[in-house]
């Protein structure tokens, strides 16, 4: 398992490294690994998963096309996982009142990066990676999320090549809200899992 | 080659501890879930980190009990494994 991915200058140095060896020997230009990962990063935003989400709550079609094939329901609505250098498998998971939905990489950090934008140094962070399989239930409440004993925790670990989204519930007294204003309410937390909404 | 496994079936996973890179996560080896889905058809991770051209296969999601995995726990871990790592067992565990 690899450790935490900030604050670690061997990295760091390592990586700068084989950057400056690719250059010399031609294989990359100058800049273009940092221009890549600009391109890969831009219009990653966690507004994506929260227009995602919104849609999912108001309209119920579109909820059951995203939990069965998520890659082709996001085109819906002008989003794609096809932004790398392959398509990702996009699996989208919905929290019921009966099962909360939990997502980590315990073995790194992957991530759907065009729905949620940059992952947060928790997430990549090897307390994060190795308690929430074990022990979900402490670890969310860590984050202030108490979810009621009866309800079932389900970690989804991306360990392979599928990226995953939690559609959260749809909170109460949020009747009269337009699409748009629901999107406002959804987080980056509440996308992986770590927070009510 | 068709797949090996699908939605309901229950899998052990490989005791093995291989030297190189693998997508097993240890807390879940030697252990029985059941397929959930199909999550594609993907070059065998370990082949490809080692420079190897990697054997295309289905990855499936599989869902653990936390107690069959920890000893304890009321939640569920889901996974996601190459056919390569999963064996057929029987659901109630009575595969040796």
């Amino acid at each position: 398992m690899s450790g935490d991915h900030h604050g670690s200058s061997a990295i760091s140095e390592r990586v700068r490294h084989v950057e400056a060896l690719l250059e010399a020997r031609g294989l990359v230009d100058e800049g273009e690994i940092d221009r890549r990962i600009d391109e890969f990063l831009a219009g990653g935003s966690p507004a994506n998963g929260a227009r995602i989400t919104a849609r999912a709550w108001v309209d119920p079609g579109f909820r059951d096309r995203l939990l069965a094939d998520a890659n082709a329901a996001i085109r819906e609505v002008g989003l794609s996982m096809a932004g790398g250098l392959q398509e990702q498998r996009l699996k989208v998971v919905a929290n019921t009142e009966d099962e909360h939905n939990v997502v980590v990489c315990t073995l790194c950090s992957c991530y759907p990066i065009a729905l949620l934008g940059p992952s947060p140094a928790w997430y990549k962070s090897e307390a994060y990676r190795s308690r929430v399989v074990r022990d979900p239930r402490g670890v969310l409440e860590e984050f202030g999320l108490e979810l009621p004993a009866a309800t079932r925790i389900s970690v989804w670990d991306a360990s392979a090549e599928s990226r995953y989204l939690v559609v959260s519930r749809r909170p109460e007294g949020t009747d009269g809200m337009s699409e748009e204003e629901l999107a406002g309410l959804v987080t980056r937390k509440g996308l992986i899992g770590t927070a009510a909404v | 080659m068709p797949d090996r496994f699908a939605p309901g079936d229950a899998v052990r996973t490989s005791t093995a501890d291989p030297t190189w890179h693998t997508r097993l996560p240890r807390y879940a080896r030697g252990a029985v879930g059941r397929v959930v889905e199909l999550a594609g058809h993907h070059p065998l991770a370990d082949d490809r980190a080692r420079g190897l051209p990697g054997t295309t296969q289905a990855v499936y999601h599989v869902r653990f009990a936390a107690a069959d995995l920890f000893g304890d726990g009321d939640h569920a871990v889901t996974v996601e494994l190459w056919e390569d790592y999963l064996e057929p067992a029987d659901p109630s565990g009575g595969t040796p």
